[in-house]
């Protein structure tokens, strides 16, 4: 831990990394977005922050002035030894117009139709989960619960042993979580993945060659052809990648915050019980809420937005958390109205860097509240309440103990 | 009344097509359109304005 001098003005001295900042952004949002809406820092880099939903959203927009070659929220390590330079994570960090081919060549695996078929192994894991949580009437709503189901579905679609995911929740918490404030935990951990992946990827070949190829993401990938050229294989290497790191933590953390809510807001828990059928309005408003991912674009030239001077290769962290609780855009945006029909809320981005794995996360967090609610009914933060949360990237609560109230779960 | 998805700007949220499926499809690889000749039927106005005040990118235009 490194010791940080204390933040006296959030308007030019932001740190997202601060952890009353972590825990509870909400009244820096507040306050930025009346006082100064595209803030500044220094920290970690430095970076332009913008609070307000309209701001957040022309930066995601305008793909001219501002690239997704490093969409990380503190900048990225340059090369890891062993890992070639020119690997990248394409589409999330390619621009026009290298981005519409590579983002085309993933998008029928992450269509609605084609992430249903893992719903009945989604549903089928959550509710072996939330049991064993019922059964010993209390338990870590993160750790054992959230942390679990993202990365197993995500193993089953790139057709990877279930057995790795630990693995890979090191590897990815490695990456993001730890890795961003520390250049050694992030370098091994890219390491780790790449290696895995670049076996893996030799393994899909050997099978396509013999013929007997399986009906995985990897081997999906290495069998396409762009303009009548087979995709590189760097390029499915990276696209692995990042399909790995972007599709684990992400919608981890959602689900976690799902969880932490129906927990402390037992009459939204009870409504939601009561009715199920409203369980994917719900879904959207907390998704709005409590919205996990910032992304980062650098600035191509130099450029005024908002009356702010951004310099050329400035960071913009597009905080969609904070767009998603504006008040000009959202009625009452601190509170979580578990029915709201109006949401034009924007957590998985928004223009052509919408999130690609959306309609996964979105079938993923549906699932597991709705199977987490028919198995803990009734459940309560425990007493000394221990939740602790992640920030920076993706925010979310990493350990979230939970004791089971009232009745026995059925 | 009228609906439409404006291609162009359609970037496959899908949220269109969750909250009003009588009135959007999704192909295959992700982006909406509307259904048939995009005519609302009776009783579905309320949800084919819903989508275009809740769609990301305003591609949703409804034609009262």
């Amino acid at each position: 831990m490194s010791t940080v001098e204390q933040v006296t003005d959030v308007a030019t001295d932001y740190d997202i990394f601060d952890p009353g900042y972590v825990v509870e952004p909400y009244p820096v949002w507040a306050a930025l977005r009346q006082r100064c809406p595209v803030a500044h820092t220094d920290r970690w880099g430095g970076s332009w922050l913008p609070t307000r939903y309209d701001d957040v959203v022309a930066f995601a927009r305008d793909v001219e002035h501002f690239s997704s070659e490093s969409v990380t929220v503190t900048p990225a390590i340059e090369g890891v030894p062993g890992i070639p330079a020119d690997i990248k994570a394409p589409p999330i960090t390619s621009d026009p117009p290298e981005h519409h081919w590579a983002r085309r060549l993933i998008l029928p695996v992450f269509a609605p139709q084609a992430v249903a078929r893992y719903e009945p192994y989604t549903r089928e894991l959550c509710a072996s989960l939330a049991a064993e949580i019922a059964a010993r009437g209390a338990g870590d709503g993160a750790a054992q619960y959230a942390q679990y189901i993202p990365v197993r579905v995500i193993s089953k679609m790139l057709g990877v042993d279930e057995s790795m995911a630990d693995d890979f929740t090191g590897w990815i918490r490695g990456a993001l979580e730890f890795g961003l404030t520390d250049p050694k935990a992030q370098e091994a951990a890219f390491l780790s993945i790449f290696n895995f992946l670049t076996a893996e990827i030799a393994t899909r070949q050997a099978a396509i060659a013999a013929g007997t190829a399986g009906d995985d993401i990897i081997s999906y990938l290495l069998q396409q052809t762009v303009d009548g050229e087979p995709v590189l294989v760097d390029h499915v290497l990276g696209t692995c990648v990042l399909i790995l790191v972007a599709g684990i933590d992400t919608t981890w953390s959602s689900i976690g915050s799902a969880i932490w809510h129906l927990a402390t807001h037992p009459e939204d828990r009870r409504r939601l019980v009561a009715d199920p059928s409203l369980v994917p309005v719900a879904v959207e408003e907390l998704l709005r809420a409590y919205s996990p991912v910032t992304m980062a674009r650098l600035a191509t030239s130099d450029v005024e937005f908002a009356g702010c001077p951004i310099s050329k290769g400035d960071r913009i962290l597009m905080s969609f958390p904070a767009a998603n609780r504006d008040p000009e855009q959202f009625e009452d945006p601190d509170t979580v109205i578990i029915d709201r029909e109006v949401n034009r809320h924007v957590a998985f981005g928004v223009g052509i860097h919408r999130c690609a794995g959306s309609n996964l996360a979105r079938m993923e967090l549906r699932i597991a509240v709705e199977e987490w609610l028919k198995a803990i009914p009734e459940c309560a933060l425990a007493e000394d309440d221990e939740t602790t949360w992640a920030g920076g990237q993706v925010r979310g609560p990493r350990h979230l103990p939970i004791v089971i109230t009232g009745g026995a779960a059925k | 009344m009228k609906v439409q998805v404006i291609a162009e700007q359609c970037q496959g949220h899908n949220r269109c097509a969750l909250s009003a499926p009588e009135l959007f499809e999704i192909d295959d690889l992700g982006y909406a359109s509307a259904k048939g000749d995009g005519v609302v039927p009776p009783g579905l106005e309320a949800k084919a304005r819903l989508a275009a005040a809740n769609c990301p990118e305003q591609a949703v235009v409804v034609e009262e």
